[in-house]
Parts: C-alpha cells; sequence; structure tokens
C-alpha cells in the first residue's frame, strides 16, 4: 500500500460563514505501481482530492499515509514528498516559461539540489519518455505544438522521478490523435517503469480503455472504487451523478433488453465487438 | 440566402524581426471555400494547429483574409463599415466559459451584449428573459456565475450570444472542458437553437460524437479543407478520417470492426439505436 486515505475531510473556510465541505470521509489505499482513473463531475473535488496526495492542501481531519509514514507527523519532509508525488496540473503548458525545451525540463531537478550530470541524465530520460525527439532540445517551447507542449510540461515533472504521477484531464483540448498519443505514453510509462498512475478525466472512454482501477466522486464523496466493469455497469447511477458510460456500454445493454444473451460489462470496442461477434 | 459565404480565402501569419523584416510566413488557411446556408448546422473537425479556429475568427471579423473574401449575410467582412453589423450577426463562444462571463449575476451577464449595442433598456430585458429561457437557465437569473456548473456558464455564455439577436453562432470548442453532462447540455441547447430559432451554428469541436447531429461536416489539414459531406459520409471513411489525426464516435468504430469482421453491417453508422437496428436486421 503506497497511498492510504484515512477518514479524511476537507472544509473550505472552515469556521467561517462561508465554509464548505468539499471532501467529505474519505478513505482508499492505492497499491504500487496501480493505474487509477478518477471521475468525477465538474466540482466533485477530484481537484481538491489529488491536491492532498502531495501535500498541497492539508486536510481538517483525517491521515494520509505515503510508503507506510504519516504525511502529517511532525517529522516528516513534504518537499520530499513532492518529489516523490508528481502532479501535472491542467493545462500544464501554460507553466512552460523557459527558453529551450531542454532548460524547462531541467528546471524542476536542479532545484532538487541533484548534481549537475544528473540533472542533464534525468532531464534526457524524461523527454524519450513523453516521445519528444532530440531535435527539440534547444527549441523554444512556444513554438510547439499543443499536444509536444503539454509532453514537454510533463516530462518536467517526470524528471523529478515521481514514485506516483497524478495527471489532471492530460488531454483536454488535444485532437484526437494528440490524445491518443499523450495516454499511449502515459500507459507505456506505466508498463515500463511501474509508476503508480493517477489519471483524472471527464473521458470515460479513456479510462476504461487504461485504468485498473476506477475512483468515482460525487459531491465530495467517494462513491465508488471498483474495476471499470463494475462502475460502468451503474450507468443509470452515474448518469444521476453527471457522468455516463462509454458508448459501447449502451449498445451491449441495448442488445441485452432486446433479448440478445450478451454480457452487458463489455467497456472498451473490442471486448464488445467480441461479445457482439458471438452471436452471429 | 448564403448566411456565410467564404470564397478562395488565404490567411498568413506573418512574423517579423526586431526591425521589421520578415521571419518566417505561416499559411494558416490555405484557398478554403465555404458555403454555409440560413439555418444549416455546420460542423468543422480538425487537428490542433490545422486553421479551424483562425477560419471561425474570419467569420466575425476579428481576422481579414490575406487573400479572397468572406461574406456574412451578404457583408464584405474587409470593409470597416461592416464591422459592427457583422459581429452582431455572427456572435461567437469560446473554449473557457471562465473568460467569457464578466458580470456578478447572471442576468447582468446576459445583459452586457445588447447594452453595448444601445438597445433600450425594457427592451434588454425582454432579451435577456428570453435568452435564458432559450438555453433553459432562466431560473438561475439571478445566481452568481461563479456558483454554477461549467455546462451551465457555457449556456450564459451562449444566452449572452444570443441577447444580441446574431443569425448565426460560432462555437470554438465549447465543450472541452466540460464533464460528460455539461458537454450534453451545452449541445443540446446548440441544437434546439439551431432548430427552434432557426440559428445558423459553426460547431468547432473535437468531440466527433458531438458532430452527427450536423448539416454538413468539414474536416480542415493544415489549412485546406480536405473532406466535406454529411456526418454519415465523413464517418463511413474510418481509415480516411483518421489519416487527419480525427477519430470516429465509438459506435461507429464498433460497427466498423464488426463489419471488418465480415458482417454485414452499413457504413457511417452514428448511433447506438442504429447499430442495435442494423444487429437486428442480421439476425432476421
Amino acid at each position: 500500500m503506497q497511498i492510504v486515505f484515512d477518514k479524511i475531510n476537507y472544509v473550505y473556510n472552515n469556521g467561517t460563514a462561508f465554509s464548505r465541505h468539499a471532501i467529505k470521509d474519505i478513505s482508499f489505499t492505492i497499491n504500487k505501481g496501480e493505474f487509477i482513473g478518477l471521475i468525477g463531475h465538474t466540482g466533485s473535488g477530484k481537484s481538491t482530492l489529488i491536491q492532498h496526495m502531495n501535500g498541497l492542501i492539508k486536510a481538517t481531519s483525517g491521515h494520509i499515509y505515503f510508503n507506510g509514514e504519516d504525511i502529517y507527523g511532525q517529522n516528516y519532509n513534504l518537499r520530499q514528498l513532492r518529489s516523490k508525488v508528481g502532479l501535472v496540473f491542467q493545462y500544464p503548458e501554460h507553466q512552460l516559461f523557459e527558453t529551450t525545451v531542454f532548460k524547462d525540463v531541467i528546471f524542476g531537478p536542479t532545484n532538487l539540489g541533484l548534481d549537475k550530470l544528473e540533472c542533464e541524465l534525468r532531464s534526457y530520460d524524461a523527454l524519450k519518455m513523453v516521445g519528444i525527439g532530440e531535435d527539440l532540445l534547444d527549441a523554444s517551447p512556444f513554438e510547439l505544438s499543443g499536444g509536444q507542449k503539454r509532453r514537454v510540461a510533463i516530462a518536467g515533472v517526470l524528471a523529478m522521478k515521481p514514485e506516483v504521477l497524478i495527471l489532471d484531464e492530460p488531454t483536454a483540448g488535444l485532437d484526437p490523435k494528440g490524445r491518443d498519443d499523450i495516454l499511449e505514453q502515459i500507459a507505456k510509462l506505466h508498463r515500463e517503469s511501474g509508476m503508480t498512475i493517477i489519471l483524472v478525466t471527464h473521458s470515460m472512454e479513456d479510462v476504461a480503455n487504461y485504468a485498473d482501477r476506477l475512483f468515482v466522486m460525487n459531491r465530495g464523496e467517494l462513491v465508488m472504487q471498483h474495476e471499470a466493469r463494475e462502475v460502468f455497469s451503474h450507468y443509470k447511477e452515474l448518469e444521476e451523478m453527471h457522468l455516463a458510460a462509454p458508448q459501447v456500454t449502451y449498445v451491449m445493454n441495448a442488445l441485452k433488453s432486446k433479448g440478445y444473451p450478451v454480457r452487458t460489462d463489455a467497456t472498451t470496442v473490442a471486448e464488445a465487438r467480441d461479445e457482439i461477434l458471438k452471436l452471429f | 440566402m448564403e448566411m456565410i459565404k467564404v470564397k478562395n480565402l488565404s490567411f498568413e501569419y506573418i512574423r517579423r524581426d526586431e526591425d521589421g523584416n520578415v521571419e518566417s510566413i505561416n499559411k494558416a488557411i490555405d484557398h478554403v471555400n465555404l458555403d454555409v446556408k440560413k439555418g444549416d448546422f455546420i460542423a468543422v473537425l480538425g487537428a490542433n494547429g490545422s486553421g479551424k479556429s483562425t477560419l471561425a475568427k474570419h467569420i466575425n471579423a476579428i481576422l481579414y483574409p490575406t487573400e479572397g473574401s468572406v461574406w456574412v449575410n451578404g457583408m464584405n467582412t474587409a470593409e470597416e463599415k461592416n464591422l459592427w453589423d457583422i459581429r452582431q450577426s455572427a456572435g461567437m463562444v469560446f473554449q473557457n466559459p471562465d473568460n467569457q462571463i464578466i458580470a456578478t449575476v447572471v442576468e447582468e451577464d446576459v445583459g452586457f451584449g445588447p447594452e453595448n449595442l444601445g438597445v433600450p433598456t425594457q427592451e434588454i430585458w425582454q432579451r435577456v428573459e428570453k435568452s435564458l429561457e432559450a438555453v433553459g437557465m432562466l431560473e438561475f437569473r439571478h445566481s452568481s456565475p461563479n456558483k454554477l456548473s461549467g455546462g451551465q456558464k457555457q449556456r450564459v455564455a451562449i444566452a449572452g450570444i444570443m441577447a444580441m439577436k446574431p443569425e448565426c453562432i460560432i462555437l470554438d470548442e465549447p465543450t472541452a472542458m466540460l464533464d460528460p453532462n455539461g458537454r450534453k447540455e451545452v449541445i443540446a441547447t446548440v441544437r434546439e437553437l439551431n432548430q427552434k430559432e432557426n440559428v445558423t451554428v459553426i460547431l468547432i469541436t473535437h468531440h466527433m460524437d458531438e458532430v452527427i447531429y450536423a448539416d454538413k461536416v468539414f474536416v480542415m489539414e493544415q489549412g485546406r479543407v480536405v473532406m466535406e459531406g454529411t456526418p454519415r459520409e465523413i464517418f463511413s471513411q474510418v481509415d480516411e478520417i483518421k489519416k487527419y489525426r480525427m477519430d470516429v464516435p465509438q459506435v461507429t468504430e464498433l460497427a466498423y470492426e464488426l463489419k471488418k469482421a465480415g458482417r454485414a453491417i452499413p457504413d457511417g453508422i452514428l448511433t447506438v439505436d442504429e447499430l442495435v437496428k442494423a444487429i437486428q436486421a442480421i439476425q432476421k
């Protein structure tokens, strides 16, 4: 168990007339190397939740353990936690600022106080991991395409060698190919380095394709934490929470209601195809 | 009559160095022709950087053609005297709802546009009421925009445009930042305005399932229109559309996979319902 949340509550403006209970009594464990999809309507508390994971926000009550240690303990090194839990915010390309791609990526590890060679090695590795070629190292980040910029921004976080990578809607605003490219890179990273991934997204298709488990947030509560097929079988409840299931889930359910003997728990195109091909 | 006529349009972004010498020329739009009839629902697809937004900005005269011309409601966008009439005829909704809302109360935000057009106060309130009703947000008229969800904010932004009584609305990725429900709300609102109020709609999006109701789809690549047709015609060509960094709706992909496996499924399935019917037809 790498990350443990024990009865976490967070109240904005606690003790004032404007207090708002954003996170309600959340408990879960995430194991090393898991790929978690975090879904929930706008304002459901997803972003507040992930900011607890690297100590950017301190819970109003409850405990968080990272690798067995209480991060609110007296001698706990929060700075080190932040280098181990990398957080990629929404539209991370807005945070690019250096004159070249390489300088931007090396900024993070340099700040960790590592020696120069180590920083350079890490930066090369990180850029390679996100599929940015050597020809772009000296380019200005501002001359790149939207998808490339975003990958450079992700490399900046990877260069810190985090054990956990949290991405807040990494595909928003990208074209379908750019979206698939980024997700493939993340999946590859997960496969090859065993890094724990937490993916926050509005795309049900994306989490169905990649995540081991889905966490579903609704009005500040964690209401489900299961495999995708289990979560999407509750598609009517998901709709009440302003979410949905992948389109193929609706196809399978429609076929079932017409009397076809199909399993309804397909969540990807390939699963649905194989299940329908059994019919005829 | 044509609502929008884009004739042989080219647009170049010219970069200059400090001395004003031309450093590079980037052709963002390359000889595009486009006709949109009044009351049409048009969708524009295309990769990041393919020129969709640049094209949209020509339609309400934020940018002017380097070559060719753009006509909105019979007015040439290159003529300065037409500017205000064009901006009123063709309203624009952008990606981020938070950047478009300026007032602290919903109804004041919606009234901002017509107020600037010099509409009499009494009529402003009538328009605000009618626009909020059209987007299904009337019950929130006294709310603070901060308290709304992303989909609701975007509907308020659309109401703000509607209050200026445009004949055409251009939406540039209006759902990119929204959750599934917010996306549904916005697209339903746009379709209703198109059908009930006969507003011409130009929708730019990366979500394939949002364009299936369009009358016509244009696919852009590197500043050119490379595909053009009804959603069914476009999405029948799965391999072709993927070449342009696009995708097809998931149900279309599933139908295509079934067909590839030798089952008699027609091309260009667009909805869950159509696929279920196609499967039933085989079984009979």
